[in-house]
């Protein structure tokens, strides 16, 4: 599956024209051109220089972003941290809204509740998210003030240097070094994204939660549970919500690479500064490696993400069996 | 139905060999007759199912919700020129402006531009009316080629089976695997702004969805004894795909293609956001959302928030319905 997207990615690239003149000033001169070309085997068959290009890829050699200045190996590296942290927080916020409302939705089917729940995902999913964090921002930075401007992960007068332990991951690092005001900015800065982001895999995890829980509140083991006696709060924690996670464990599986492509618009929405924003602006630019760097790092992303929920289910689902 | 055609057909050919005498014509009205009635016992049924569905669908809040909103914007998307009349021989779609002195700055909703401007005296109320038909004709383009495609390819993938499916599944696993609007932004990128690039983009990724749906319920369709039944009667391998197959197997393709209405614009609305998809000065919700971002501290806020409503009553409008449909189409959650 991922020899067919690498297929489908350097195919891309070379509908974008030739890509000489990647590596070359403004105004080449026919030498250089030259060069370039024996440099790169741009002389040879297309599917040749596939095989140079897969080669180059898994050896870490992605090619040159121009917008991040960077290799483009170098400049995942140094921006996945940013998304990671965004993207892990409203998968989290997302998982316990979603299931909290689905469950409760389910729990009193028809009522009031549910048709909320229900109004709340469709608004979920048809919400541009782009808009949802500039409304957002003019409600809580430009109207009252609370939370601070859209600059990236902290304040500029934050230096991420002086900090004294390293994961770039600035929640931890800035926790362990003991520097408060720090932490509590980057944790300012953190909140609106992070909402914005998680809305519509909210959700989508309410509506599954909601559907897998009534089917099951339907069975039989529920009803043996309610006809000992048990009171009704223990059947939903422990009978019935607890099988329904399982297929909503899917779900928030596959919504993790839809995360993904929020977090393009996320990211620029607040010049965030990872991944998601450095893909728009290599978007706008041309900078068909970056993009390229880009789209099979989310592709691996997301087939690792479905790998993780077959492992999670097996583990959730003792009937299912790897292997 | 396929003996009346037959009969009528018969008396046809009867009356050509006595065209003066009376009696055959009176015969061919009856049989004339017959055949409508015949036509009408026969889509009897089928006619009872879709008012029942209608039923089913008036009676659930939120479909009638979407559906009540969807022809509100249809009637918008059509008539553009109504609400908002384009100034005469230009582009409507482009949003006039007036580069006055005076106008320079953000005009808040006034009698003379009802939802406000952007800079330039760009009419955002303008800019909304003509985006509906935009976004509009936009999202039934790629909605109808992109499932057609699907459904021919998933058609073929799951009747035929063997090597065809595989390949055909294959290459469709391969775009599934990137997450839709990542793909999109790398052929847009590729292929320039402009609504038609972003129009090819969205095709080239949109029918993978609808493959592997209308795929899965082929396959299980395909097991029916009628199917064996036409076969056996010598009716011919494409005359079976696309007369029985095809109509038993779409219903989940038509609850995500509405659902997909939504979806393109939102995607169509993104990629102008992120300066991919409709070029500056559109009627374009997307664009124009942009170019209000430019304001978000100066409190010029009817430049981000009415383009934006405009986008969310699309999307919402056509999720409403689709929620609806889902409910009415599968006949599991139904009666």
């Amino acid at each position: 599956m991922l020899i067919g997207v690498s297929i489908l990615t350097f195919f891309i690239i070379r509908l974008a024209g030739n890509p000489a003149f990647q590596y070359l000033p403004a105004h080449p001169n026919p030498q250089q051109i030259e060069g370039v070309i024996k440099q790169y085997h741009l002389d040879e068959p297309v599917y040749v220089q596939y095989f140079y290009w897969a080669n180059g890829v898994l050896h870490g050699d992605l090619g040159w972003s121009k917008t991040a200045k960077m290799s483009v190996s170098d400049a995942i590296g140094q921006k996945f941290p940013a998304t990671f942290e965004l993207a892990l927080l409203s998968t989290a916020i997302a998982v316990a809204i979603g299931i909290f409302m689905g469950t409760r939705a389910a729990v009193h089917a028809n009522s009031a509740e549910d048709q909320g729940a229900r109004l709340v995902a469709l608004v979920g999913v048809s919400l541009p998210v782009f808009w949802l964090g500039l409304i957002l921002l003019m409600v809580f930075y430009a109207g009252l003030h609370v939370l601070p401007s859209p600059d990236g992960q902290a304040s500029l007068h934050f230096d991420p240097s002086t900090l004294r332990v390293h994961t770039h991951f600035l929640l931890i690092d800035t926790l362990l070094s003991g520097n408060v005001p720090y932490f509590v900015d980057v944790v300012a800065h953190l909140i609106l994204p992070s909402i914005t982001l998680a809305f519509a895999s909210t959700a989508i995890i309410i509506r599954m939660m909601r559907s897998s829980m009534l089917e099951v509140l339907g069975s039989e083991y529920v009803r043996t549970a309610r006809s000992k006696g048990l009171p009704e709060s223990v059947v939903i924690r422990k009978h019935a919500r607890r099988n329904a996670l399982i297929p909503t464990t899917t779900v928030i599986g596959l919504t993790f690479g839809g995360l993904l492509s929020g977090a393009v618009l996320t990211e620029t929405v607040f010049s965030w500064g990872g991944l998601g924003q450095w893909a728009g602006d290599a978007a706008q630019n041309l900078d068909t490696a970056g993009i390229m760097g880009f789209t099979l790092l989310t592709a691996i992303v997301y087939v690792l993400a479905n790998l993780v929920v077959d492992v999670v289910y097996a583990f959730l689902d003792p009937r299912v069996r790897l292997g | 139905m396929r003996g009346a055609d037959e009969s009528g057909q018969g008396t046809k050919r009867a009356d050509t060999k006595r065209p003066k005498d009376q009696k055959p014509r009176s015969r061919q009205r009856m049989a004339l007759a017959r055949k409508t009635s015949e036509l009408r016992l026969a889509l009897a049924p089928r006619w009872r199912e879709i008012r029942f569905d209608l039923h089913l669908m008036s009676k659930s809040v939120t479909s009638t919700a979407g559906v009540v909103l969807i022809v509100m914007l249809a009637i918008v998307a059509i008539f553009p020129f109504l609400f908002a009349a384009p100034p005469p021989g230009r582009d409507p779609f482009i949003i006039p402006v007036n580069f006055d002195p005076q106008y320079v700055n953000p005009l808040p909703p006034s009698a003379k531009f009802p939802l406000g401007t952007d800079a330039d005296a760009a009419s955002i109320y303008y800019g909304v009316i003509w985006g509906a038909r935009i976004s509009m004709t936009f999202a039934i383009e790629v909605v109808l080629i992109g499932a057609g495609m699907g459904l021919v390819l998933g058609l073929f993938a799951g009747y035929l089976g063997g090597i065809v499916d595989e390949v055909i599944m294959r290459l469709t696993d391969v775009f599934l695997s990137i997450p839709g609007l990542i793909l999109v932004i790398a052929i847009c990128a590729v292929l320039g702004r402009g609504l038609e690039a972003t129009k090819i983009a969205l095709l080239a990724t949109w029918w993978s969805g609808y493959t592997r749906l209308i795929r899965g319920s082929v396959l299980s369709v395909r097991e029916n004894s009628y199917i064996d039944a036409a076969r056996a009667s010598g009716t011919g391998e494409l005359k079976i795909m696309f007369r029985h197959i095809l109509p038993n197997s779409w219903t989940p393709v038509i609850v995500e293609a509405t659902m997909d209405m939504g979806t393109v614009v939102l995607v169509l609305a993104g990629l102008s956001f992120l300066g991919l998809g409709a070029p500056l000065g559109y009627a374009e919700w997307g664009i124009m959302v942009q170019t209000g971002h430019l304001y978000l501290v100066s409190g010029y806020w009817w430049t981000i928030v009415f383009p934006g409503l405009a986008i969310l009553t699309f999307v919402l409008a056509f999720n409403l319905m689709g929620d609806g449909l889902r409910d009415v189409l599968d006949p599991k959650m139904r009666r």
